[in-house]
């Protein structure tokens, strides 16, 4: 009896302390809010709303507002995923369902290197190599064809939004490509057996697959990506040319709320470090609004591809 | 249950234990810490490593935060030293529990350098110019207000790209500093600050940000400390000084603009010396200055720092041009000897 009971109370406070560690991450994020919250008070109560619509950042005259930062934040961050997502997705199939066994180990171990590689050291790539490459091949010629459309309205210098979401791009491949493969690799063989034996090609079994089966997973890559992309620091503050500014063309440059943030924080003090961390705050705001849609999406996709089996 | 209280007052008791331990251990040499500006960081790392291999009691522990971080934590009185490339400012210095001094240990100064291909070093620019340049009023290099200086030169027919520091940072506080000093417009229009709201340009982080931008770019101009000019062989232009000269960035130039700025130095040596007198002086150069409390509060600590700083002003300036810094003037040293005797514990000097 006393040995039973023994146990019961191990169990109980084993419950117990799983559950204070658990609360703890609530704490956590909590006091993170709090801190942001209440740091941030002095730039809320000076500026309120128009924080958020207001273009401009003049820290001699103390006048702020974090609308570009929020526009290359975004922006950035979709250029990325249109370029990363098709790629990503594409090569993921290529290597689950077309490459031959020897090519399969390595390229997937050089995509999942690119992952390890640190930021700045992507950021310092992207100003010697990406942006001088992009600037003369892709850039100049272009706009000198094209440049009446405003979204590669010159003049081009080459750090950019473009710039920015390429590098972007190029670090969040190796997630989305790893998380797809898996999302593939879990379809079942005899699933796609049976399309093949009625008669499907290649191309309908992957498309009945993917449409049946993975749309949900790599819906939920590519949010991995984003998240990765929205937060990102040091290697777009490297090529986006840091500038205040929203222009309709991806070939200026654009600054990022992560960016300006590395970049003015450590010499900031009164209303500029206050209405920094108030563009902290938002960028968490913007993280958790993402997630929580991108979440919601999901659960969506997840209930129909189970009624589609 | 009772086991599981056990743990964790074991876990609780080793914590203390080992925390006594590293403190118990670090108490032995004298540590004295640190923290503030970037830019002289690599000459205060060579003085804490020679003066520290000479006195081995004594140790120093440096973190290079920025100015801005310097000032913060030696209000706060989280350091022994603090270490800024601007002056602090009167509502800064109000926040202070004691009064402090400013002591400069170096100079710097800022380069405007650019990227054409086929010109050198020793483009000429006058203030004007570099203040419209920067302003986004002169966009050609071939512009006829830069043509009409340097008529020997093959000016390119192309886009004049601006590059600037995108941190907040003493070097275009010094550059800021500087044009709003020599050109009305860019007072009314920009002013001075460790952060701007820049007219015009891309945005680098940090001297290698700018340094990239501007070697990657054909046209670029922008401004970098002295010393990294110098090490990555960029083309640097010569500016005209307060007296009418054309002056390229050398170290002569810069220890020049202090030893005529050094003649009006006030005691508290809080003092810009931008668009400084004199033909053969720089004009966009500036001091960088350590920050010490005149009432130390510990006396052995403050003794080997007072040593520390004696030292630095005469052994330690030797060591300053093989690093690129230029070193203080002797009218500088000689004053600040007086300055040093007056750090004092509870009254007594610790000179």
């Amino acid at each position: 009896m006393a040995a039973r009971s023994g146990k019961i109370s191990k169990d109980l406070a084993f419950e117990k302390a799983s559950a204070f560690f658990a609360s703890v991450v609530l704490f956590l994020a909590a006091l993170l809010f709090a801190v942001l919250l209440r740091e941030s008070l002095p730039a809320l109560r000076k500026f309120g709303a128009s924080f958020i619509v207001s273009g401009t950042w003049n820290p001699v005259l103390e006048r702020f507002g974090a609308l570009p930062f929020i526009y290359g934040t975004l922006v950035s961050s979709c250029l990325a995923l249109l370029i990363a997502v098709p790629l990503s997705v594409g090569a993921a199939i290529f290597i689950n369902e077309f490459a031959p066994p020897w090519l399969k180990a390595p390229v997937s171990l050089l995509a999942e290197l690119l992952a390890a590689i640190p930021s700045v050291i992507y950021g310092l790539w992207g100003i010697f190599v990406l942006v001088p490459i992009l600037r003369d091949v892709f850039m100049k010629p272009v706009t000198r064809y094209l440049g009446w459309i405003p979204l590669f309205k010159g003049p081009v210098y080459g750090p950019s939004m473009l710039a920015a979401g390429v590098l972007l791009a190029i670090m969040i491949i190796p997630f989305i490509l790893s998380v797809t493969r898996e999302v593939l690799a879990t379809v079942p063989q005899r699933q796609k057996e049976a399309v093949l034996s009625l008669g499907g090609t290649r191309w309908e079994m992957l498309r009945i697959v993917i449409g049946q089966h993975c749309l949900p997973g790599i819906f939920g890559a590519t949010v991995l990506g984003l998240g990765r992309a929205l937060g990102e620091t040091m290697a777009v503050t490297m090529v986006i040319g840091n500038r205040p500014e929203i222009f309709s063309s991806v070939f200026q440059q654009g600054y990022s709320m992560a960016a300006v943030i590395a970049n003015e924080f450590a010499e900031a003090d009164g209303l500029q470090l206050s209405s920094l961390i108030l563009i902290g705050l938002l960028l968490m705001l913007v993280t958790l609004a993402v997630n929580l849609g991108a979440k919601g999406m999901l659960s969506k996709m997840v209930a129909r591809a189970a009624r589609g089996i | 249950m009772r086991n599981f209280f056990r743990i964790l007052t074991g876990i609780a008791a080793a914590a203390v234990l080992s925390l006594a331990a590293t403190t118990g251990a670090a108490a032995d040499p004298l540590m004295i810490n640190g923290a503030g500006a970037t830019f002289p960081y690599p000459l205060y790392s060579k003085w804490f490593y020679e003066y520290s291999n000479a006195n081995p009691g004594v140790r120093f522990n440096y973190q290079s935060i920025g100015s801005g971080g310097g000032i913060k934590q030696i209000t706060a009185g989280t350091v022994d030293f603090g270490a800024s490339d601007a002056p602090m400012k009167e509502k800064e210095m109000a926040k202070l529990p004691g009064p402090i001094l400013h002591l400069p240990m170096a100079m710097g100064a800022v380069v405007v350098v650019y990227n054409l291909d086929k010109v050198e070093s020793g483009l000429k620019l006058t203030p004007d110019l570099l203040a419209g340049i920067f302003l986004g009023k002169i966009t050609r290099w071939n512009d006829p207000r830069i043509a009409e200086r340097n008529k020997t030169v093959a000016l390119p027919n192309a886009d004049i790209v601006v590059a600037h520091r995108s941190d907040g940072s003493g070097t275009t506080d010094i550059f800021t500093n500087y044009l709003a000093a020599v050109n009305t417009e860019w007072r009314a229009k920009v002013g001075q600050g460790k952060a701007v709201n820049w007219p015009l340009g891309i945005g680098g982080k940090g001297n290698e940000g700018v340094s990239g931008v501007v070697k990657q770019t054909p046209g670029a101009i922008g401004y970098v400390e002295l010393a990294y000019a110098r090490q990555n062989k960029m083309s640097v232009a010569a500016l005209r000084n307060k007296e009418g000269h054309f002056v390229e960035p050398t170290l002569e130039a810069t220890s020049a603009a202090a030893a005529a700025a050094a003649k009006t130095m006030p005691d508290d040596y809080r003092v810009s010396i931008v668009d400084a007198p004199g033909k053969d002086s720089y004009p966009i150069a500036g001091l960088t200055w350590l920050l010490v409390y005149k009432d130390q509060r510990d006396e052995a600590k403050g003794k080997a720092l007072v040593q520390f700083l004696k030292w630095a002003i005469h052994d330690g300036q030797k060591m300053e041009a093989a690093l690129d810094y230029a070193p203080l003037p002797k009218s500088v040293v000689e004053k600040m000897d007086k300055t040093l005797r007056r750090i004092n514990y509870k009254g007594k000097s610790l000179y």
